[in-house]
């Protein structure tokens, strides 16, 4: 009947709820399944992945362990889009990284730092590698901007590629029809969290006393992540538009966001490894532990390796630290599609599909 | 008064006499939307409190855990209601579905209060979810807990908690010491220790006896075995026998409950709201000999639903099967277990261990005696038989497309009539007819003084809170003087 022992839980438990109801004002998973009868392995992957995780449905359930029903909604959920990931991963042969998948990614930043330093040693002069190196184009004497773009694009193409054929493939498990008209509401829901605060009170993470502490540090990781973003498309806008080369200085565009976003990638996965931390144990999905530190932990490499080099860019350090930060953040573009990133791109297809559902649902019910 | 100034009044009162715990001024017996109303405003009031509740903390809060809603009047729309209900409307609904059971002075106080207690509710933490379109057309005239009762109850607690009141789980009071009508003490057993409780006061909200068969075979002899209850195991009614043999006045029927039909297949108890079968009007229902016995088309929701548990307990073995056929299987709400299913009627009926040719026969007769007319299950419509005893008067369709389905049903026991008397002050009256001084009840243990016979949606709720509240409010201030 169903592909996995996780799914055929789901399906048990998506039944019992739908006899329910109760929860139905707490997020978008359970409207989603009021519009459903029975439960295939597409549309739970789909509900898995609308799932945010709050735990309220958990603390609010008569049926939650140690009563026989044993209902378990977030855990399960979890579970089963911790498996989803593996299922839709490009190119298929990749999808084994996310089994031990803190191992996977802690390996390729090892090998991709290595070989960064070492590339660096080989190929650029040590006399200004180990020297102070400062004014306009100073990365660039360390490593030509040509080849720094050409291999960071080439990552990045990949992951994207990666991701997309991801989403098809999610898109088509979960049977949804094509169009984008309702990735405007998608966006708003993803932008305010809305569904990470159990319908109001907040998200139960560690136990039934809800809090927003979640939201705000994923709010502070993901808009930090924006913002590092940000930093580097002006940056190759300058360089290529305005002729001028980093590094930058203090108060220019790119160094405030990579500031900024640098600060919120360092408080926001502390916080919200701190909250992991925290997380009631009954409705922790123990397997995606790996996955979920992995990941956090990438985002905090990369902001604190970035600060260093901010800081220390006028000393013989820099060539090393230069290697050492781009080693991590071209680890992280390579394990993009295989880890704890592709939840966000997954949970905002996701949500477009339910303002799809959404609509056509109320516009049939007017 | 301010929140605040109310908090450190209470901490005032709560270090007055909390130290060694020897003397509470309130002592509350359960744990659900009652007795948590009545601690909440008696630490408010200023009193210290202490809740026994006999079940563990997963379990606390009696059958509240299972409830969605209450009931309450109000003169305007709001964000979680979609419009007004007077209390005059709730008045006429409460006097419909008792069949004039009820006190009516006692009532119209109630569903005065209830005005008042659908903001109090909230300002304890309790939140409301938006108002429904869907399948329960209660929006109107019901709140709903967002996130359920269990909901409810973990903002009460969590409020209860940061007010001061101590709680204790596991604990069933196996004893009550009553001088002339007037509490002095409660023994109480946990971890098979029994200890001596004393307080100023004494608020009895926990629950009925539902899920004492024995005490349910008193009022209806031996078929009670058959019996499924929906809600918690805890809800013995200890407290309630030990209330009656020191004196304290009963009211209502031991027969008296909110039974429905839910699903035979459902667990002896707690099963909750998913064994609800709610597709009655769309076949018919036969007892164990394949015969139809009351017209399934006679009333649309909620009516019907409070009727049929009472019905099926009068049949054979108490046990009875709705049976419907294709056409009707999406039509109404899904439930935990999925219908039995064949592809005739024959075949069903030896799935259901029935005999076949007595089934098909009512089967074909039902069908034969239905007229033509236009079928909306949304309305009273027009499709009936004719010349059936019972006729079906509404929702008649023939049963004729195949797979067929079934459901087998027994009495599910919602919650007891069967409790204490009190007046409007929540107070309990003795046997001789005086009030008496220390002693209150709210909740399941007192809803038959509102509440003969029948049920309306959500009303259960509304007694809990509007006599907790009350409760709590009057045990306090006792306590002072």
């Amino acid at each position: 009947m169903h592909a996995t022992n996780a799914l055929a839980e789901a399906d048990r438990l998506m039944t019992i709820c739908n006899s329910c109801r109760y929860c139905e004002g707490l997020c978008a998973v359970f409207p989603a399944m009021e519009m459903r009868r029975a439960f295939p392995d597409g549309d739970l992957n789909y509900l898995a992945n609308l799932c945010h995780n709050c735990g309220a449905c958990y603390h609010d359930c008569q049926f939650s362990p140690p009563h026989e029903f044993n209902v378990n909604v977030p855990k399960v959920l979890a579970r089963t889009r911790a498996e989803s990931y593996e299922q839709y991963a490009w190119p298929p042969v990749f999808a084994r990284a996310f089994r031990r998948n803190g191992l996977v990614v802690a390996s390729v930043l090892a090998l991709c730092v290595a070989g960064f330093v070492a590339g660096f040693m080989a190929l650029s002069d040590p006399r200004v590698m180990f020297s102070a190196q400062t004014g306009p184009g100073a990365f660039f004497r360390i490593m030509p901007h040509n080849v720094m773009a050409t291999l960071f694009g080439a990552a990045f193409l990949f992951a994207i590629v990666a991701i997309a054929m991801g989403v098809r493939a999610f898109w088509r498990d979960i049977g949804a029809p094509i169009g984008v008209g309702d990735i405007g509401q998608a966006a708003d829901d993803a932008a305010r969290l809305r569904y990470l605060d159990g319908g109001g009170a907040g998200c139960a993470n560690g136990s039934e006393r809800p809090s927003d502490r979640r939201r705000l540090f994923h709010h502070l990781t993901f808009y930090g992540f924006m913002l590092c973003f940000a930093a580097t498309s002006v940056a190759t806008l300058y360089h290529y538009l305005l002729h001028r080369e980093a590094p930058y200085p203090w108060y220019d565009l790119p160094v405030v966001f990579g500031v900024l976003g640098g600060l919120g990638l360092i408080v926001g996965p502390l916080g919200l490894l701190s909250e992991k931390w925290r997380r009631d144990p009954q409705t922790r999905d123990d397997a995606s532990a790996g996955m979920d530190a992995a990941f956090l932990a990438m985002l905090l490499a990369t902001s604190v390796s970035g600060f260093a080099l901010l800081l220390l860019r006028a000393t013989p350090a820099m060539g090393t630290l230069l290697a050492l930060h781009l080693g991590v953040v071209f680890a992280l573009f390579v394990t993009l599609p295989y880890g704890k990133f592709v939840h966000g791109v997954y949970r905002f297809a996701a949500l477009t599909r339910y303002a799809q559902e959404r609509r056509e649902f109320l516009g049939g019910h007017k | 008064m301010s929140a605040t100034m109310v908090e450190s009044a209470s901490h005032k009162a709560a270090s007055r006499s909390k130290p060694g715990g020897a003397l509470h001024d309130v002592l509350v017996v359960g744990g659900g939307n009652a007795a948590l109303c009545a601690a909440i405003a008696a630490r408010r009031a200023g009193a210290s409190v202490l809740v026994v509740e006999a079940a563990p903390r997963f379990y606390r809060g009696g059958n509240t855990r299972h409830t969605r809603n209450m009931r309450c009047a109000h003169d305007t729309a709001t964000g979680f209601l979609s419009g007004p209900y007077p209390e005059e409307e709730f008045w006429e609904d409460l006097l419909r579905v008792t069949e004039g059971q009820t006190d009516e002075q006692l009532a119209r106080f109630m569903i005065r209060e209830s005005k008042e207690v659908l903001d109090w509710i909230v300002e304890q933490g309790v939140r409301f979810q938006p108002s429904l379109g869907g399948t329960l057309s209660l929006g109107r005239t019901n709140s709903f807990f967002l996130g359920g009762g269990r909901a409810m109850l973990n903002a009460l607690y969590q409020t209860a908690e940061r007010l001061g009141v101590e709680i204790r789980y596991d604990t069933e009071v196996v004893d009550l010491t009553i001088d002339d009508g007037a509490f002095v003490s409660a023994s109480a057993r946990k971890d098979g220790e029994v200890r001596r409780i004393e307080a100023r006061a004494l608020v009895a909200a926990s629950g009925g006896f539902e899920a004492n068969i024995d005490w349910l075979k008193e009022g209806w002899g031996e078929i009670a075995e058959n019996f499924l209850i929906r809600g918690t195991p805890y809800n013995r009614g200890s407290m309630l026998r030990m209330l009656f043999e020191r004196g304290v006045h009963s009211i209502g029927d031991v027969t008296q409950c909110h039974a429905v039909a839910i699903d035979a297949r459902a667990p002896k108890f707690d099963g909750g709201i998913i064994t609800r079968l709610d597709c009655v009007v769309f076949g018919i229902v036969v007892n164990q000999d394949c015969e139809r016995f009351y017209d399934e088309g006679e009333d649309i929701w909620p009516k019907r639903y409070a009727i049929w548990g009472r019905l099926v307990a009068r049949q054979p073995n108490q046990i009875a099967y709705i049976v419907f056929d294709a056409k009707s299987l999406e039509m109404f709400m899904p439930s935990l277990y999925p219908p039995i299913k064949a592809d005739s009627i024959g075949e069903l009926a030896q799935k259901l261990g029935l005999n076949p040719e007595k089934l098909a026969a009512t089967v074909d007769k039902f069908n034969a005696a239905v007229r033509p007319g236009t079928f909306d299950h949304t309305i009273l419509d027009d499709c009936r038989t004719e010349g059936l005893t019972p006729d079906k008067t509404h929702w008649a369709r023939r049963i004729d497309e195949g797979p067929f389905y079934a459901y087998p049903v027994r009495p599910g026991i919602t919650f007891t009539y069967l409790g204490v008397k009190v007046d409007r002050g929540a107070r309990m009256i003795m046997q001789n007819g005086s009030p008496s001084p220390n002693m209150f009840a709210a909740g399941e243990i007192m809803a038959g003084n509102v509440l003969g016979r029948g049920y309306a949606a959500g009303i259960g709720m509304t007694i809990g809170s509007v006599f907790g509240r009350i409760a709590g409010r009057e045990a306090a201030e006792h306590a002072r003087h």
